[in-house]
């Protein structure tokens, strides 16, 4: 990791309102408009005594490491090999997989700020306890944002363009978003259904984020389906990508 | 005086396509070496393999002993690199890519003075997407000396840039040079290869067609030497073409132009005597390195073709 590289592009991602809005803001947004609505406000019974409002904030929490993972990363990352960025990283010293890395931290680094601002935001608005399992929470997290960054380099690594990029990016991202329990938290899916969804990565980190955050270790089968998703995401992007 | 770069044999094939076919050649220190040559002779392949961005098929490259794969990184702070088709993150200001790639090398140049030469000291706040295309290449340059390199390489190096632009960037690696530094440019530009280079290697269709000054190129081409006039008789035909080392013969409007040697400019001007015929507007010129360029390339397509 190269400082000099992971300041300046720091520096660059505070010069992309766009990204700070979608990554940062709007999860906590979505939180604040959904805990607005009365009904989300009342025990609901199919979810075993929780609000809808307690449910989301793991939901939140989630859409902000994909939406930094699988919309942002893509675009930046095939956009920095597409117009030959990298290419003139590559005639430095310093290799251009220090720029790819210094891009991924920052962009990890806000979505997991983003992920604090949530519970933060829970806690102080509308009065959702804390995680109960802290330490639990935060491996569940910072698992989840290792998938999602992977899983974006996945993307990146199958798109010649920042145009494929953005439709791979989206196919792939509103299924998660529906994984991550975004249209319906995990609770509440029927059983069968549930099954399926905590073997894909985002159906796992919200089972896993849902543990902690009621007091448990986060299951041992969940964290395991998180890693083995990273490994193998990750290995594809080594795989597949392309230096130019 | 040593070799900096040394290119021996080198092979490189793009889908079975050989792109780069047994190129050699050495660059001494302190030397402006050129590498000219048609679209798709190879040439950025060719340096693009000296800067360790592409890995040869076949050939050994040394610059300044190091293999510029194996040795990737030694060789990329010695050798400063200014690529044909690259840019820089579109929000990122001509101050910090400077400030940036400066702490990329343990014994930078100082880039104040380095952008003051290059006209960039007004657009130190702009933002790279913001930068005209002759500034983009004005950025590049610097960057491509930013790192106090011993080598340089410059993969066309004056393209978008204006003739003021163009003469300062000229002298500017006059200077470079002048400082000890060897240069390898890249260029399809006459008038930039024979103001720099002091040796020139044409590479067509991945082979060194010639390697020679530019002095040399011209002198080795047919028509070296270019003669024309407006006789105040008519010549007879067969005794033009009878001229010692006559490359081509043209007529128009009444004006004759030959192309040759020294030794048939003597030839003609006493065929002239002999038959006291005037030479009006007589004008001796010597072919121009496009001349020679055209004729080297033109003869290496024909024997290719044969």
């Amino acid at each position: 990791m190269n400082t000099a590289v992971l300041r300046t592009e720091f520096r660059l991602f505070r010069r992309e309102p766009a990204a700070w809005f979608w990554i940062f803001l709007f999860p906590t947004l979505l939180l604040v408009i959904l805990g607005s609505i009365p009904s989300f406000r009342h025990v609901d019974t199919s979810m075993g005594g929780l609000r809808p409002i307690d449910a989301y904030v793991p939901v939140a929490v989630l859409v902000a490491l994909l939406m930094s993972g699988v919309q942002a990363l893509p675009q930046a990352l095939t956009g920095y090999r597409e117009r030959g960025i990298l290419r003139r990283m590559s005639a430095t010293p310093v290799r251009p997989s220090a720029l790819l890395s210094a891009h991924m931290l920052v962009q990890g680094v806000v979505a997991l700020a983003s992920a604090l601002l949530v519970v933060v935001v829970g806690r102080v608005a509308f009065d959702v306890t804390l995680p109960q399992q802290p330490a639990g929470y935060l491996l569940a997290l910072l698992l989840a944002a290792a998938a999602a960054l992977a899983l974006g380099n996945v993307v990146s690594a199958l798109s010649r363009t920042t145009k494929i990029a953005s439709a791979i990016g989206s196919a792939v991202f509103f299924p998660m978003m529906f994984c991550a329990g975004v249209w319906l938290p995990i609770q509440s899916m029927p059983h069968t259904l549930a099954r399926v969804v905590q073997l894909t990565p985002f159906g796992a980190a919200a089972r896993a984020l849902n543990e902690a955050a009621s007091g448990h270790w986060p299951g041992w089968a969940h964290l395991g389906v998180l890693v083995l998703w990273t490994v193998l995401l990750t290995a594809g992007a080594a795989r597949w990508f392309r230096w130019e | 005086m040593p070799s900096v770069i040394e290119v021996t044999e080198l092979r490189k094939s793009y889908g079975g396509r050989a792109v780069v076919d047994g190129v050699s050649f050495t660059v001494e220190e302190g030397e402006i070496f050129g590498i000219l040559g048609p679209n798709g002779a190879g040439k950025t392949t060719t340096v693009e393999c000296v800067e360790g961005l592409r890995v040869p098929d076949g050939g050994r490259i040394r610059v300044a002993g190091l293999d510029p794969v194996a040795d990737h990184d030694e060789v990329a702070r010695i050798l400063g690199a200014q690529l044909q088709q690259s840019e820089l993150q579109a929000k990122l200001t001509v101050r910090e890519a400077l400030e940036l790639y400066s702490a990329f090398y343990p014994n930078p140049a100082d880039w104040r003075p380095l952008a003051e030469r290059l006209g960039l000291t007004p657009k130190l706040g702009t933002r790279f997407g913001k930068l005209s295309g002759g500034q983009q290449q004005r950025l590049f340059i610097a960057l491509a000396l930013i790192g106090s390199p011993r080598v340089v390489v410059l993969d066309e190096l004056t393209t978008g840039l204006d003739p003021r632009a163009r003469r300062d960037t000229w002298q500017l690696i006059e200077d470079v040079r002048a400082s000890g530094v060897t240069v390898l440019l890249v260029t399809h530009f006459m008038e930039e290869a024979q103001r720099l280079c002091d040796r020139i290697a044409v590479i067509d269709k991945g082979r060194v067609a010639a390697l020679d000054t530019p002095a040399g190129l011209i002198r080795r081409s047919a028509g070296a030497t270019v003669v024309s006039f407006t006789p105040s008789a008519p010549l007879d035909e067969r005794e033009l073409t009878g001229l010692p080392a006559l490359a081509s013969v043209e007529h128009r409007d009444g004006r004759i132009t030959l192309t040759g040697t020294d030794e048939t400019v003597d030839a003609v001007i006493s065929l002239l005597a002999r038959h006291h015929i005037t030479a009006h507007q007589l004008r001796v010129t010597d072919a121009t390195l496009d001349d020679a360029f055209l004729d080297l390339t033109r003869d290496h397509t024909e024997e290719a073709a044969a």
